[in-house]
């Protein structure tokens, strides 16, 4: 078995609630980092080489080492729930099933941070998890663990749910910001960066879910214990969430370096391919990243086998590689039609772009019309060509990685799927009919 | 004082200096254009990327090139700085491709367009834009919304410069208008059509730099290039009161602020002289304004004049207005 340090507890009956919690060490870190300095530790996640786990994979310790600390300015630690990514649905599970967990490395990184006000700011949609994580709040402040003087340390913290509207790009960390301060969740323009200038123009840290939970392990076992876990420069576990066409969909949590052929033919994690299907493709990352064909996934460039961490699923750079993103592991067999599934994911880039800066803005929809037409019958091969180019034209010139996060999908299914493009293009009337729907329904049948 | 060089000319500046208010000082031949930022508006600027360039080098401390383009309205030169603009053959690509995805929707309805002929999105696409379209899709529409008397909107020609809202932030009382909706959907409008009107807020159509934002009181009067701009000033309570008067014969047909170089207004004029103020006798008449001879306006009439890209840029002297303000 994989070791589990977040959600070791997971199937304890009860862990939802204070108490069971508690029990079974919770709130730990907090008597353990109240004793330290802030220093030390930020120290601590700065040797534990943590990083972050919304996506872009950034060291924690060091973004935490670099919140400005002027004299007299509130300084806030703002955690980012907004888990919108299609094919990531790590964060809702752990809220949901561990509540407390995140409440705890909301107090423990707070004291790190010298915060004395913390937000999770939370998407919208997740309604029944702002009540779960409101319960474990108010039994938070009952137990002394929030509030005035934690513990009698002298330290004040108070953490409030912010409930977003339902938008993905508020997920994004400076538009999380303007959205938190009741404006348009529109991207700001950097610099100034958050640890300048975030929250109400004050030094601000914005990390995600799993990010702020990994902190209370970084705490209790120490920073160098934790550096340990995992492989390289991929400390420690991360959750990843499996969908497609596997056996057992779910959350897992893994320790960063099984091999990605491990990941999905192991019965501890997917089990294997749903019937016995012959995998095709896979999207490892959640729906930004790069898809990469069945051979690219399993290896790498070299021969040898990928690994499952931000190196491992990088490696060859964009062109045989991809990248381990937010987590969202979508698997897709034969029968899947990766132009239909690119279509869904433009849309949904289309749909959710916020519109400030113009190759964004009308990029993803133009992208969207055009994969609709060639799925309808009615593309050419100068329009898999007209694609590729706009992608390339969205990429690297927008204001937030909301661009970039559109355009990579498009580039990496044309680069390692051309011929299924072409064959939509050739074929406009057979491929219409075979569809990715009549497969879906085949399967649900079958299943 | 950091020093930057742009295209290979290099000039000393203060710090704190954006690299396009730098190129700007060294002269319109190296600076790149800008539809979004607008000197008199904060934080404005960084949303339309017509303004993007290169950064070979970073600074002398740290001689790194900027893995992506940046925009230049927004970002700050450091010493040492090295910047291509239409040296670099990327920034030429990439602004070629903002043009096309800001024509990508827009309805081309010039010539029943009261700003063509002083549209920045003309002079843009024709810089630099490309003559043909690649685009067969149905252009976005919008439903139309009355903003009141004095101001016409027509959303399908807006590029979200978002300038309109610094303006209705930062000059007027109160602001009534802003960007509703997201993405492509996004449009400029007022809560539940309510008009917009308090004193400055006339000042959204001059900067607006593409027709979306045009003045109802001169809808459908003239085509500017048949208009002669004169600068004039009265004495006004409200504002500095100094306009151009855009005659047609004797008559006034419309009254806009004074704009500099880059066509951005000196200062803004309220909605009394703007609108309600167009007899000759209201006015001190100081003489005709002077119009880029490369503007369509300076021809006045339809006879054979000199395509502006057949000038090199480098012997054309650009006109210096008076009180032209470059910062
Ligand atoms: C369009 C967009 C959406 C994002 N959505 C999320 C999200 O839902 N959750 C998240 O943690 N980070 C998201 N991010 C990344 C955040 O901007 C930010 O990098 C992250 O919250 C930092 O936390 P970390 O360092 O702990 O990963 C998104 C980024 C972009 C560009
Ligand atoms: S890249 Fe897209 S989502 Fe990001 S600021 Fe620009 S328009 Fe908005
Ligand atoms: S002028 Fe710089 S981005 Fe628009």
């Amino acid at each position: 078995m994989g070791r589990k340090i977040l959600l070791e507890h997971d199937n304890v009956p009860g862990i939802q609630g204070y108490d069971v919690y508690r029990k079974n060490g919770g709130y730990a870190s907090v008597e353990k980092a109240i004793k330290m300095t802030p220093e030390a530790i930020v120290e601590e996640v700065k040797k534990s080489g943590l990083r972050g786990r919304g996506g872009a994979g950034f060291p924690t310790g060091m973004k935490w080492s670099f919140l400005a600390k002027p004299e007299g300015v509130a300084r806030y630690l703002v955690c980012n729930a907004d888990e919108s990514e299609p094919g990531t649905f790590k964060d809702r599970y752990l809220m949901s099933r561990i509540p407390h967990l995140l409440i705890e490395g909301m107090i423990t990184s707070s004291l790190a941070l010298g915060v004395k006000t913390a937000y999770i700011y939370i998407r919208g949609e997740f309604f029944y998890i702002v009540r779960i994580l409101e319960k474990a709040i108010n039994e938070a402040y009952a137990n002394g663990w929030l509030g005035k003087n934690i513990l009698g340390s002298g330290v004040d913290l108070d953490l409030y749910v912010h409930v977003g509207a339902g938008a993905y790009i508020c997920g994004e960390e400076t538009a999380l910001l303007e959205s938190l301060e009741g404006k348009r969740g529109n991207p700001r323009i950097k610099p100034p960066f958050p640890a300048i200038a975030g929250l109400y123009g004050c030094p601000t840290v914005v990390n995600n879910v799993e990010t702020i939970a990994a902190v209370v392990p970084v705490i209790n076992m120490g920073g160098e214990e934790y550096a340990k876990i995992g492989i390289g420069k991929s400390a420690g576990t991360k959750l990843i969430s499996a969908s497609g066409h596997i056996n057992k969909p779910g959350v897992y949590e893994i320790e960063m370096g099984i091999t990605v052929e491990d990941f999905i033919y192991s019965d501890e994690y997917c089990g294997g391919m749903l019937n016995g299907g012959k995998l095709k493709a896979v999207v490892a990352g959640g729906s930004s990243v790069p898809i990469l064909p069945a051979d690219k996934i399993l290896s790498t460039a070299n021969g040898e086998k990928r690994l499952m961490s931000y190196e491992g699923l990088a490696d060859g750079g964009f062109a045989t590689g991809t990248m381990l993103g937010s987590g969202g592991f979508i698997v897709m067999d034969e029968t899947a039609s990766v132009v239909q599934n690119l279509h869904t994911f433009a849309r949904f880039y289309h749909h959710e772009s916020c519109g400030q800066c113009s190759p964004c803005r009308e990029g993803t929809g133009w992208m969207e019309k055009i994969l609709h037409k060639i799925l309808d019958g009615h593309g050419t091969l100068a329009d898999v060509d007209l694609l590729w180019e706009i992608q390339g034209k969205i990429e690297g010139n927008t204001i937030c990685p909301l661009g970039d996060a559109a355009a990579w999908p498009v580039a990496s299914a044309i680069r390692h799927f051309r011929s299924e493009f072409e064959a939509y293009v050739n074929n406009p009337g057979v491929l219409k009919e075979v569809n990715h729907y009549n497969n879906v329904y085949n399967l649900v049948k079958t299943h | 004082m950091p020093i930057v060089t742009i295209d290979g000319r290099t000039i000393e500046v203060a710090d704190g200096t954006t690299i396009l208010q730098a190129a700007r000082l060294i002269g319109p031949e190296v600076a790149p254009p800008a539809m979004c930022f607008y000197t008199k508006l904060k934080t404005s600027g960084g949303y339309c990327r017509t303004c993007l360039v290169e950064v070979t080098k970073g600074s002398e401390k740290d001689p790194r090139p900027m893995p992506k383009l940046v925009a230049s309205c927004r970002t700050t030169v450091m010493d040492g700085m090295e910047v291509g603009n239409l040296k670099s053959e990327k920034v030429v690509a990439a602004r070629k491709s903002v043009v096309e995805f800001l024509l990508l929707n827009h309805p081309l309805d010039c010539p029943i367009c009261d700003q063509a002929g002083e549209c920045y999105l003309q002079d843009l696409s024709y810089d630099h834009g490309s003559a043909k379209t690649r685009t067969d899709f149905e252009r976005r529409t919008f439903d139309k919304i009355d903003i009141g008397p004095y101001i016409q909107l027509h959303m399908t020609r807006c590029i979200l410069c978002y300038r309109c809202v610094k303006v209705a932030d930062q000059i007027t009382d109160h602001r009534v208008h802003g960007v509703m909706n997201r993405g492509d959907q996004s449009e400029i409008s007022t809560y539940i059509e309510k008009a917009v009107d308090n004193d400055f807020s006339g000042n959204v159509i001059d900067v607006c730099p593409v027709g979306a934002l045009t003045d109802k009181t001169f809808r459908f009067k003239s085509r500017v290039w048949f208009t002669k701009p004169i600068k004039a000033h009265r004495n006004c309570n409200k504002c500095c009161g100094k306009v151009n008067l855009w005659y047609k014969g004797d008559e006034v047909l419309r009254v806009t602020g004074l704009k500099d170089q880059w066509g951005e207004v000196e200062e803004f004029i309220c909605n009394t002289c703007r609108f309600d103020t167009k007899k000759t006798s209201d006015w001190t008449i100081e003489g005709p304004s002077q119009i880029s001879r490369t503007s369509v306006i300076s021809a006045n009439h339809y006879e054979v004049f000199v395509k502006p890209t057949e000038f090199t840029l480098n012997n054309v002297t650009p006109l210096q207005i008076e009180g032209e303000n470059n910062s």
